[in-house]
């Protein structure tokens, strides 16, 4: 009985009986190599299921609600519904759009496109084989089996080798749903910046307050030689989401990758950030910031797999936490026996608003080559209780004060966000969700 | 404009301040000295209402009103003002946003409008210049890396910008050289005036050579053993505090 329901869930089974109900019709629209790697991927799923508590990864994110629920793929906006939108397609820059996963406004330049996947891998299908799933693998992971056997469509983001791009690559993903069904979103993203290139990349997820939904996206992002990628990832999903999200990234030599985390909404997150820096010189800074008020719970899972010498990588997750909710940080750095004179700082603080809020951190460093740096340090606490006191003899509101202190631990995460514009609204967003922090 | 009554106050289990009496006037300069760990500070603290401390005993009246009552943040806006003898550091928040944000809650609480940035800016770079400080400190976060006169000077600055109708400095001539020294006491003295009363907490007498006291109290033991005028804190610095302590064992050997 126990066996029935902890193996084979009610929402997994479902997942099956779905993909076996537009098999046919996506056999029309993929290549044969496509189609395969669904089905393998589809497979795997089956094999894995939902990860429990008792996997290391997944120790302090508890899946068996999700897993209990039965997911509608989410279709794409029926004609005649107002598309949705929101403040981050107004920061300036190339703006494309997608709902439910589907492609809805593209972008291009000179430099630069942000185009169909569906559209690439009917019309370059080398390129998009070349790349797609070879860095998001989903042998070991559920969640990106389960993006692979499903997504429809999804954005290809291409920059020129040697295009140094003034604007940023907007892309946003929102979900669109009315009723009941829970609806499930598996976006997909590839990136491809080329050689020399210099480009930022804005990406964010939308969704509506009250609709039970899934986002389940992966990205992937292929760093050429000597290219340097800002990439700033926004989760701004409605309070009953569920928000998975991966990126994956390969880096060439000498090429150097920002990724600014900044987790907001959702119900349930779990965002992973990976990136293998599989040239010499590479160099990785990962940012992250969780505002996580109510019963939110939010999962921050990193690795960086430093294969090459004379790397670096420099990580900072800052996290808030209010009310009943939850975190978690888990960084993985793995430093592989080539990897000599690596140089890796990983760093995770946490702030804890209420009593009830709990933070789970736990670095996890496996270094196999002898001369290398790294360091690692985490700290939970207050607000600072001296800090609050000063504060406060100068004439400043004991709420004021705590919002002051608890704005500026978060703005040394957004500070290094550009350009200006989103850097200015997100610090907006933050006085507002503080706001409500009660004493 | 301050009366202390009979004040008793204890930091957990233990009692600290054992019976200040103290009345302070408009206009007046008080010296508060005494020997580390005699309750000094912590008078200082328990006045701005430090909440580390439990008032047990005794009142606190400023310009009529229970002060006992009100939040840290009343009594600032009410018009006391205490320089800390170890100023915070706040990372991320701006002196110049700090100061501004305090001093339109102070303003706000008076009556008066808030200044905006540019009169602001003009009221801060004319203390600054006052007080010798480096402009360049108003654009960091709060005390964050300044040196330990740098913190000092920032502590006189925030005084000047606030204008307290009681400032109390804790301190603030503790671990500064000459040079600082005097620009602190060229500060303090630049706030006096007939509306205002200060009151120097001090170990030493060496800030009273440029603040001239019109009260010296000395403290031992939680409670003002002494009081005079600026003649008492020269005899201190000439004989030390060891005769008072001996005097106040004496004291407790015939009570007991």
């Amino acid at each position: 009985m126990s066996a029935a329901v902890t193996g084979t869930p009610a929402g997994q089974e479902a997942w099956l009986a779905a993909f076996a109900a537009r098999e046919r019709r996506l056999a029309n629209e993929c290549p044969w190599w496509l189609q395969g790697l669904r089905r393998t991927a589809l497979s795997r799923f089956a094999e894995l299921g939902f990860p429990t508590t008792r996997v290391e990864e997944w120790k302090y994110t508890n899946l068996a609600p999700l897993a209990r629920t039965v997911f509608e793929p989410a279709g794409p906006l029926a004609p005649g519904d107002r598309r949705p939108s929101s403040w981050v397609e107004t920061i300036g820059g190339a703006v494309a759009w997608t709902v439910n996963g589907i492609l809805g406004a593209a972008s291009a330049g000179r430099d630069f496109s942000i185009g169909s996947l569906r559209a690439a891998w009917q019309e370059t299908p080398e390129l998009v084989q070349r790349h797609l799933s070879r860095h998001a693998v989903f042998d070991r992971h559920a969640f990106v089996a389960l993006n692979t056997a499903f997504f429809e469509d999804g954005v290809l983001l291409r920059i020129r080798d040697g295009a140094v791009l003034d604007q940023p690559l907007v892309l946003v993903h929102y979900v669109s749903g009315n009723g009941d069904t829970p609806l499930a979103c598996h976006g997909r993203t590839l990136v491809l910046a080329g050689r020399n290139s210099q480009a930022s990349i804005v990406e964010a997820w939308v969704g509506p307050d009250g609709l039970v939904y899934l986002t389940n996206s992966v990205a992937e992002a292929v760093l050429g030689e000597g290219a340097v990628l800002e990439y700033v990832r926004l989760q701004l999903e409605g309070d009953k989401a569920y928000h998975f999200s991966a990126l994956h990234a390969r880096q060439g030599r000498s090429s150097s990758l920002a990724v600014h985390t900044v987790l907001l909404g959702g119900a349930l997150t779990r965002s992973e950030i990976g990136s293998v820096l599989a040239g010499e010189g590479a160099s990785t800074v990962l940012n992250g910031l969780y505002l996580a008020r109510g019963d939110q719970h939010m999962d921050n899972y990193t690795t960086l797999d430093h294969a090459q010498p004379h790397a670096t990588s420099v990580e900072l997750y800052k996290g808030i936490l209010d009310g009943r909710s939850t975190g978690v940080f888990h960084g993985r750095i793995i430093v592989r026996p080539e990897a000599q004179k690596t140089d890796a700082i990983q760093r995770n603080r946490n702030l804890l608003l209420s009593p009830d809020a709990v933070i789970n951190t736990k670095p996890q460093l496996e270094i196999y080559a002898d001369d290398v740096r790294c360091t690692h340090g985490a700290t939970v606490g207050q607000v600072d209780a001296d800090a609050i006191f000063y504060l406060r003899s100068r004439g400043i509101a004991h709420r004021e004060a705590r919002r002051l202190l608890t704005l500026a631990f978060a703005q040394e995460i957004t500070d290094r966000i550009n350009p200006a514009s989103l850097r200015e609204r997100l610090n907006a967003e933050l006085v507002v969700r503080l706001d409500p922090i009660e004493e | 404009m301050l009366e202390i009554r009979n004040l008793h106050a204890k930091a957990g289990d233990k009692s600290i301040l054992r019976g200040v009496n103290l009345k302070v006037c408009a206009g007046e300069v008080h010296a508060i000295m005494g020997p580390n760990g005699s309750g000094k500070s912590t008078l200082a603290q328990v006045i701005a209402g430090r909440d580390l401390y439990e008032v047990t005993e005794g009142e606190v009246l400023f310009e009529g009103k229970n002060l006992l009552e009100l939040s840290p943040e009343e009594r600032a806006r009410e018009g006391i003002f205490l320089a800390f003898q170890y100023p915070v550091e706040i990372p991320g928040v701006s002196n110049l946003y700090f100061l501004r944000t305090a001093l339109n809650a102070v303003r706000k609480h008076r009556g008066l409008e808030e200044l905006d940035v540019v009169d602001f800016m003009e009221l801060v770079k004319q203390r600054v210049k006052l007080l010798g400080m480096n402009e360049a400190l108003l654009e960091r976060p709060v005390n964050e890396g300044f040196s330990g006169g740098e913190k000092k000077r920032n502590e006189i600055l925030q005084m000047a910008v606030l204008e307290p109708r009681l400032a109390i400095l804790d301190e603030t001539d503790s671990g500064l050289d000459i040079d600082a020294l005097k620009a602190v006491a060229a500060g303090i003295n630049a706030m006096r005036s007939p509306e205002r009363a200060i009151v120097v907490v001090t170990h030493y007498q060496r800030l009273l050579e440029y603040v001239e006291p019109d009260f010296v109290h000395v403290m031992a033991e939680g409670r003002i053993v002494r009081s005079g005028d600026k003649e008492l804190a020269r005899e201190l610095e000439r004989q030390g505090y060891s005769w008072l302590e001996e005097e106040e064992a004496l004291a407790g050997e015939s009570r007991t």
